[in-house]
C-alpha cells in the first residue's frame, strides 16, 4: 500500500442556483488576461445542455480520456505515444475556437467619440481574436437556463436515446446546473497526452498543474482531457488549466470558486488513497463498476493501519488528522451520496457531485402531491424516473442503481428532518428504508445544511518543511500579468518571451507594502495586473476600473505606487494609472 | 581562426583565373559569416533556453484555423524533416565513404535528386500554404509578429534557393556535384580549417543558398523555430503520468551562492 493524499472537492448540486459567481471570480483571479479570454477554468452549465465547449462529452469525436484495448490494458483513447507524435503537426482532435466561442468586447469608445449625428451611435461587438466586427451567435452560456433548448438542446450528447424522457417542451422540462472545474484526476489523461511532460500531478496534494516553463505548445493535452479543462493560451502558446488555487490552499484557504460560492455548496477536503491500486481500478472491465472501483481506492483515515502506512509514506500527521475530518471523505464514502462525473472516462476524477433531488421534487409538486412525504418521494424517484437515467449517464456510466440509492438517501433525509422540524416524532423507519440510522441521517443533514466554513473546507496548510517542494513549482497561469514579459510582445522575441515573476514574490511584496502602510492601500499588482488573489476588500485595486480622464491628462511619468501607500481611491493628478496612457 | 584559414588557404594555391579566396570579401562571406552564425546559433540557444523558457513554444495557431493547417503543416514538416536528413547525409558524409560501401556516384545522385526534390517540393508547397494562411486568415494574421515574418522570409528564401539550384542544375543535364565543393567546404569549416577555395568553385546558386542558410541559423534562436530542439522524443519512453515533488531547490530559481540551505540527510520516504 502506497498512501498518497489528494485534495478533493464535492459539490451539492441541489443548492446550485446557477448564478455563475464562481465562474466570474475564478476568471477575475486567473484568466482575465488576453490569450485566455475564452478560458473558463470554472464554468457552470445547464443540464440538459451541450456544455462547454460544445458537446465536449462526445468522446467519439474528441477522443479524450482512456479506454481498455483488446488485451484489457488501459491506453489513451486518442492513441498511444507513436500515434500522437505522428499527428503532432496538426492535431486532428483539437476543438477550434468555434467550439468554444469567439470572445468579444464592445467598441464602447464610439459612444463617447462619435460626432454629432442623426442616429445614436452604437457600440459594435468586436472580436478579441481578430479585432474585426463579429456577429455574436454563441458563447460559454448560450444555452443557460435551457435558453434556446428547442433548437440547441437536441445536441446534448447524453440525451441520445432518451429523447422521449428528456424533453424540451415547456411543460415537460427539467433542469439543473452543473458547475465544473478541472477534476484533478488520479489518472490524468491530460498529463498522459503531454509530449513534453509539462503536466504533472503534485505528489503532496494531487493537484494537477502545467509547468509553464516546460510546456512547448504541442497542444495535445487539450484533446487528451475528456472534460476539456485544459485551455490553450493563444497568445503565449502555452496550455493553462485550473490550478485548484494552489497558492491559496497551500496556506489553508479554500479555492476562490468555493470561497465565493453563493449556494455554499462546495466542500473541500483531503482523501487518502492507495496509489498502487489506481491503475487496477481505472482498468475495471465494466464501465458501470468504475464508480465502486474508484470508491474502493480511497482509504479509511480512521483505520490505524492506514494512518501508519500514511506516516510511512511521508504524509504529515496533521494531514492524516485533516483527512479524518474531511467532508469529501464523509460524503463520498461514509454517507455515499457523492458521485464522480463521467467515471467512464477512466481518469478517476476527484471532483464529485451530490446529484440533485430538486427536479424530482419539483415534478412531484407540480402533480399536486405532498412533495416531501416519504412515500410520495420514493415513488416519484421510481416512477417519474425523469432525471435518473440522465443523471446516471453523468455520474455512473449509465447505471441507475447508485443514483437511485443516493436520491433515496436524500429524500429520506428530507422526510425525516421534516418530521423533526415540525415537532413530530421521528419516524425511524425512514432511515431504515435506506440503510441508515436516524443519527447518520442527522449527521448528513448537518453536513449538507448547516456546516460552517471550517467544516466545509478542511484544508491542512502545506508544511513549512515542505515549502521548498510546494512553493511555485514553476507553475502559475497567473504568472504572466498584463504588460509583463508574458504578455503581448513586450519581450525581445515577440509575444510571450521573458521570465515570469513568481506569484509568491508578488504577493509577498504586496502584503508587506500593505502591512507597513498606515492607511488603507489597494491590493495592487505589478504593472497593472489586477490581483484579487490576496485582495482583502480594503481599498481599490489599481486597474480594476479604467483610469479617469483626469488621470490621463497627467503627463505619462513613471508609475508611482508603492511610494504613496496612503492612496485610497481618489487618484491625484500625479498618478498615471500604471504609466499607461489610455 | 583567420590565421588558420590563411595557412589552410596557402596550402592550396588558388586555381588559375579563379576568384581570389583571400580577398576581404571572400574571407568575410566564407569564414567570418559562418563562424559568427554558428556562434550566435549555439550561444543564442543556450541563452534563450536559460532566460526565456516561457517563450520557448511552437505558438500553435491551430485554435484559430484548422483546415489549412491540417494540409500545410504536415506537408511542410514531413518535407522539411526529410530535407534536413538529406542535408546531413549529403553534407557531412564524404563521397569517399559512400564510394567505399559501393554506392556509385550515379546511383547516389539519382536517389538524392529524386528524394530531395520530392521532399523539397512538399516542404515548399507546405510552406506556401502556411504563408498563405498566415496572410489571409484574419486571426492568424493578427497573431503574426514581425519576428515571424522575418523568420518566414529567411526560411522561404533558403528553401527556394536550395530547391531552385537543385532543380535548375539538373535541368541543364550537368548537375554540379556539390559533394566536391560545398560539402568539403562545410566540413572544413566545422573542423576549424576553412578552405574558401572549395566553396568558390560552387555555382552562384549554391553560394546564395548557403548564405541565406547562415542568416537563417543566426536568426533561429530568436524565433519560434527553437521548438525544433524540443522535439518530444522523450515522450516515447517516459511513463504516462508524471508526478513531481520535493525539488531540492527552493522556489523557482537556485539560491544565490552562499545562500544554499543546510544539507539534510536524504529523507527515507518511499516516493
Ligand atoms: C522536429 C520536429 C518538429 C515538430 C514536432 C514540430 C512541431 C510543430 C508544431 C506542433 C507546430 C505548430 C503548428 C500549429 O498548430 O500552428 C509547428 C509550427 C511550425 N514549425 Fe515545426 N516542428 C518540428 C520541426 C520543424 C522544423 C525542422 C522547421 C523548419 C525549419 C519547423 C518550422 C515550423 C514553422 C515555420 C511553424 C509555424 C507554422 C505556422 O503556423 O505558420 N518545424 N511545428
Ligand atoms: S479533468 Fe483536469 S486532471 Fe483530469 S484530465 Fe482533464 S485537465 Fe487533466
Ligand atoms: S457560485 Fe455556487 S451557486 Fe453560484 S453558480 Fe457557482 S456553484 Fe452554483
Amino acid at each position: 500500500m502506497r498512501v498518497m493524499a489528494q485534495l478533493a472537492m464535492v459539490m451539492n448540486l441541489d443548492k446550485c442556483i446557477g448564478c455563475h459567481t464562481c465562474s466570474v471570480t475564478c476568471k477575475q483571479t486567473w484568466t482575465n488576461r488576453s490569450g485566455v479570454e475564452y478560458a473558463w477554468f470554472n464554468n457552470v452549465e445547464t443540464r440538459p445542455g451541450q456544455g462547454y465547449p460544445r458537446r465536449y462529452e462526445d468522446q467519439e469525436r474528441w477522443r479524450g480520456g482512456w479506454v481498455l484495448n483488446r488485451r484489457g490494458r488501459l491506453v489513451p483513447r486518442g492513441g498511444g505515444r507513436l500515434h500522437r507524435l505522428s499527428t503532432i503537426f496538426s492535431n486532428p482532435r483539437m476543438p477550434a475556437i468555434e467550439d468554444y466561442y469567439e470572445p468579444w468586447t464592445y467598441d464602447y469608445e464610439t459612444l463617447t467619440n462619435a460626432p454629432l449625428q442623426e442616429h445614436t451611435p452604437v457600440a459594435r461587438p468586436k472580436s478579441l481574436i481578430s479585432g474585426e466586427d463579429v456577429k455574436i451567435s454563441w458563447s460559454a452560456n448560450w444555452d443557460d437556463d435551457l435558453g434556446g433548448a428547442p433548437e440547441h438542446g437536441a445536441a446534448d450528447v447524453l440525451r441520445r436515446g432518451l429523447e422521449d424522457r428528456v424533453r424540451f417542451e415547456f411543460e415537460q422540462t427539467f433542469m439543473f446546473y452543473l458547475p465544473r472545474i478541472c477534476e484533478h484526476c488520479l489518472n490524468p489523461s491530460c498529463a498522459a497526452a503531454c509530449p513534453s511532460g509539462a503536466i504533472y500531478k503534485r505528489s503532496e496534494d494531487g493537484i494537477v498543474l502545467v509547468d509553464q516553463d516546460r510546456c512547448r505548445g504541442w497542444r495535445m493535452c487539450v484533446s487528451g482531457c475528456p472534460y476539456k479543462k485544459v485551455y490553450f493560451n493563444h497568445r503565449t502558446g502555452k496550455a493553462e488549466k485550473c490550478t485548484f488555487c494552489f497558492p491559496r490552499v497551500e496556506v489553508g484557504l479554500p479555492t476562490v470558486c468555493s470561497e465565493t460560492c453563493v449556494g455554499r455548496l462546495r466542500y473541500l477536503g483531503l482523501l487518502l488513497y492507495d496509489a498502487d491500486a489506481v491503475l487496477a481500478a481505472a482498468s475495471t472491465p465494466e464501465e458501470r463498476d468504475l464508480y465502486e472501483a474508484q470508491r474502493r481506492v480511497f482509504l479509511d483515515p480512521n483505520d490505524p493501519a492506514v494512518a501508519a502506512a500514511a506516516e510511512r509514506s511521508g504524509i504529515p500527521h496533521d494531514w492524516v488528522q485533516a483527512a479524518r475530518r474531511s467532508p469529501a471523505y464523509a460524503l463520498i464514502n461514509t454517507f455515499k451520496v457523492a458521485l464522480p462525473l463521467h467515471p467512464e472516462y477512466r481518469t478517476m476524477p476527484m471532483v464529485w457531485y451530490i446529484p440533485p433531488l430538486s427536479p424530482v421534487v419539483d415534478a412531484l409538486r407540480d402533480t399536486g402531491h405532498d412533495a416531501e412525504g416519504r412515500a410520495n418521494l420514493f415513488a416519484a424517484i421510481e416512477a417519474l424516473r425523469i432525471p435518473v437515467e440522465y443523471l446516471a449517464r453523468l455520474f455512473t456510466a449509465g447505471d441507475p442503481a447508485p443514483v437511485d440509492a443516493v436520491l433515496r438517501r436524500l429524500a429520506a433525509m428530507r422526510s425525516y428532518m421534516r418530521d423533526l422540524n415540525l415537532g413530530r416524532d421521528a419516524d425511524e423507519s425512514i432511515p431504515a428504508a435506506v440503510g441508515m440510522t436516524g443519527e447518520e441521517i442527522y449527521d448528513l443533514y448537518r453536513l449538507l445544511a448547516l456546516a460552517k466554513y471550517d467544516e466545509r473546507y478542511v484544508i491542512p496548510a502545506a508544511h513549512a518543511e515542505q515549502a521548498q517542494a510546494l512553493e511555485e513549482l514553476a507553475t502559475g497561469c497567473s504568472l504572466d500579468y498584463d504588460g509583463g514579459p508574458g504578455m503581448g510582445g513586450s519581450g525581445p522575441f515577440g509575444e510571450s518571451s521573458g521570465g515570469p515573476e513568481p506569484v509568491a514574490v508578488e504577493n509577498f511584496r504586496m502584503l508587506r507594502d500593505r502591512q507597513r502602510a498606515d492607511t488603507l492601500t489597494a491590493a495592487t499588482g505589478r504593472r497593472g495586473r489586477v490581483n484579487l488573489l490576496n485582495w482583502d476588500g480594503r481599498g481599490r485595486p489599481d486597474g480594476l476600473f479604467p483610469p479617469s480622464a483626469h488621470d490621463t491628462a497627467a503627463p505619462g511619468g513613471a508609475p508611482s505606487r508603492t511610494d504613496t501607500p496612503g492612496r485610497t481611491d481618489i487618484p491625484g493628478p500625479d498618478h498615471t494609472e500604471n504609466g499607461r496612457a489610455t | 581562426m583567420t590565421a588558420v584559414a590563411f595557412s589552410a588557404g596557402a596550402a592550396n594555391p588558388p586555381a588559375a583565373g579563379g576568384p581570389d579566396p583571400d580577398s576581404a570579401l571572400n574571407i568575410l562571406l566564407w569564414i567570418v559569416v559562418p563562424y559568427v552564425a554558428i556562434t550566435v546559433f549555439v550561444v543564442g540557444h543556450y541563452w534563450r533556453y536559460r532566460y526565456d523558457k516561457f517563450g520557448w513554444t511552437t505558438r500553435s495557431s491551430q485554435l484559430y484555423e484548422r483546415p489549412l493547417l491540417r494540409l500545410g503543416s504536415p506537408l511542410f514538416h514531413f518535407g522539411i524533416l526529410l530535407v534536413a536528413l538529406g542535408h546531413v547525409g549529403g553534407l557531412l558524409v564524404p563521397a569517399s565513404w559512400t564510394d567505399a560501401v559501393g554506392i556509385s556516384e550515379g546511383a547516389y545522385h539519382a536517389v538524392a535528386f529524386g528524394l530531395g526534390t520530392v521532399a523539397g517540393l512538399a516542404a515548399v508547397a507546405g510552406a506556401a500554404i502556411l504563408v498563405y494562411r498566415r496572410r489571409t486568415v484574419g486571426p492568424v494574421f493578427s497573431a503574426t509578429t514581425r519576428n515571424d515574418k522575418a523568420m518566414y522570409a529567411l526560411l522561404v528564401a533558403t528553401m527556394l534557393l536550395g530547391l531552385g539550384t537543385t532543380v535548375l542544375g539538373n535541368l541543364t543535364g550537368h548537375p554540379h556535384d556539390y559533394r566536391e565543393t560545398v560539402s568539403p567546404w562545410l566540413r572544413s569549416v566545422l573542423m576549424l580549417q576553412p578552405d574558401t577555395e572549395l566553396i568558390l568553385a560552387a555555382p552562384i546558386g549554391f553560394r546564395l543558398h548557403v548564405l541565406a542558410a547562415w542568416a537563417l541559423f543566426a536568426f533561429w534562436p530568436f524565433t519560434r523555430l527553437v521548438h525544433v530542439f524540443s522535439a518530444p522524443l522523450g515522450y516515447l519512453t517516459r511513463p504516462y503520468v508524471v508526478y513531481r515533488s520535493r525539488d531540492e531547490q527552493l522556489g523557482t530559481r537556485p539560491p544565490r551562492r552562499g545562500w544554499e540551505r543546510p544539507r539534510r540527510p536524504r529523507q527515507q520516504v518511499g516516493r
